[in-house]
């Protein structure tokens, strides 16, 4: 085992961290606002990615306008998901929205299903994405720098709307205190909708970069990673971003030491590695690595 | 100006508020008195439209709210400061104030109303940047009000404001409240700090489980020998 073999699975560790960080993104402004946990979140994702297919594909268009097209298409998706869903349990009990995320994610999985069968279909990047490089003794590719490009892009975009919007700060305002947000006048369904629209919007991304890292799609496809990106908020302290993009790295590069330096026979356990090493964190750490310790809002 | 016409609100099965009707006039201080669990705070919370109301009426500047959400009442001028402050104790004390006027357009006369409660309230000038949970009991409240202020609001409706404070700090609360009265806000207020309440205000509810039993004039009420022994420990 080489150093250049250490650095290079590093560095598809950190870009897989990075996607992982933009999925866990949506989890984690969505749990902080509604204390709801979407698990349909990843099947966005994988929705996302099927427009992308379909408008590539069958409608010819050019990749990065198919792209484009698929997040305005998902966000509008995961809005009506929120309206039709969610929203009519909104003074439910947390496990009653649970339940109905699972079933959301169960319908997309089959309406997937329905339309574009079981069998995988291959995915291609186009080949400037793929192009590789070598610095030193390190592997990388295009995709690999414009993830994280694009994550970083995100992450800024986020804290700047978070700390310097009013839409943004009333979003961390609903998440404090929700009654008193009301009082403010404040439209809780309002700040719902755009936590819902930042995160849909933001899966289609994390789904593309996933698929070309696949090459492939098949309709349960986001679901795995969006149960990791799960626990990457979980790991960080789920309602904190800054906790949920530490957990995507470290949940990131773990799974791909894991995958990479144990013996091949062990490379199949690699997800459940992942779930382990959320079950041990939350062991010594029951609000996660970055949460609270202070329990529920008031 | 807010008018209640025969309020009843219910928890389950549990009528805490039992068909309670009351008047405020514009520019009015306006007390209502009981002990916990009377049901004030669930009467204010059924005007600023966060609980259901079973039945009744509520009419704000003579235009029926009572189904109205809670950002239209914000929009009308009718401002809630809850019980227990409920700041953001997470943003800092501008942020919280940018909120208190978050469906303002106008950012002139934000910046007007900013600066008006920062002159009423010269602590949270100092304190500005700092995140709100690090305030004191009192700066909380204060920033509770200052935050409603920034809507510009006609009226005020404010639960139990000394809750939890020192007396030096409950005399400076009030302070600002007779300052609020000065400048033609109506306020509706809430206590338990009975003797505080009649002080200030021109006219005061009494209310016991979920009823008004009492209604008069504050200066009547406070030398009133049912309300002395009941409200105000009889130490007056």
């Amino acid at each position: 085992m080489t150093l250049s073999y250490i650095l290079t699975i590093l560095v598809s560790g950190l870009k897989l961290g990075a996607i992982y960080a933009i999925v866990a993104i949506g989890y984690s402004i969505v749990y902080g606002i509604l204390r709801l946990i979407n698990f349909a979140h990843g099947d966005i994702m994988t929705v996302g990615i099927y427009i992308i297919l379909v408008l590539m594909n069958r409608a010819g268009l050019p990749i990065y306008v198919s792209i484009l097209a698929s997040v305005a298409i998902s966000v509008f998706v995961g809005l009506l998901i929120e309206r039709l869903a969610y929203r009519p349990l909104r003074d439910a009990t947390e496990e009653t929205t649970l339940i109905s995320s699972l079933a959301v994610s169960a319908l997309l999985q089959n309406i997937l299903l329905l339309c574009f069968g079981a069998q995988r279909q291959p995915f291609m990047l186009p080949g400037f994405l793929t192009q590789g490089h070598t610095i030193g003794s390190v592997n990388f590719t295009n995709i690999n720098i414009i993830t994280f490009i694009i994550t970083a892009i995100f992450l800024v975009a986020l804290f700047l709307l978070l700390s310097k919007t009013k839409i943004g700060i009333a979003m961390r305002a609903c998440s404090e205190n929700m009654k008193a947000a009301r009082l403010m006048g404040i439209s809780v369904n309002k700040v719902v909708m755009v936590a819902f629209a930042i995160g849909s919007g933001m899966a289609v991304i994390a789904g593309f970069l996933l698929a070309g890292e696949y090459k492939t799609v098949y309709p349960s496809l986001g679901f795995v990673p969006g149960l990791k990106a799960f626990c990457a908020a979980v790991i960080g302290g789920i309602g904190s971003l800054g906790g949920a993009v530490a957990g995507a790295f470290i949940i990131g590069v773990t799974e791909i030491l894991f995958a990479g330096l144990m013996p091949t026979s062990y490379t199949a356990y690699r997800d459940a590695f992942v779930f382990l090493l959320m079950v041990v964190v939350l062991l010594f750490r029951p609000n996660g690595l970055f949460g609270s310790t202070k329990g529920e809002r008031s | 100006m807010l008018k209640i016409q025969d309020l009843v609100v219910k928890y389950g099965g549990i009528t805490a508020v039992d068909g309670i009707s009351l008047e405020i006039g514009q520019g009015e201080t306006v007390a209502l008195i009981g002990a916990n669990g009377a049901g004030k705070s669930t009467t204010l919370q059924a005007v600023s439209s966060l609980v259901k109301i079973a039945s009744g009426k509520i009419f704000f500047e003579g235009k029926d709210i009572t189904k109205a959400g809670a950002d239209a009442i914000v929009k009308m001028g009718l401002v809630h400061v809850p019980e227990g402050r409920q700041i953001f104790t997470r943003l800092s004390v501008e942020d919280n104030l940018r909120m208190g006027a978050y469906l303002s357009k106008d950012k002139k006369r934000d910046e007007k109303n900013r600066e008006w409660v920062m002159d009423l309230f010269p602590i949270l000038r100092e304190r500005a940047r700092q995140v709100a949970g690090t305030l004191s009991g009192g700066e909380q409240q204060m920033l509770a009000i200052g935050r409603a202020l920034m809507s510009n609001p006609k009226m005020l409706l404010l639960d139990e404001p000394s809750m939890g404070l020192s007396p030096i700090i409950t005399q400076q609360v009030f302070q600002v409240l007779r300052k609020l009265k000065e400048e033609g806000i109506t306020i509706f207020l809430i206590e338990q700090n009975a003797y505080d309440a009649l002080e200030i205000s021109e006219r005061a509810y009494i209310m016991e489980s979920g009823r008004i039993t009492l209604s008069d004039r504050s200066d009547v009420l406070i030398s009133d020998e049912r309300v002395k022994d009941a409200y105000l420990g009889g130490a007056v």
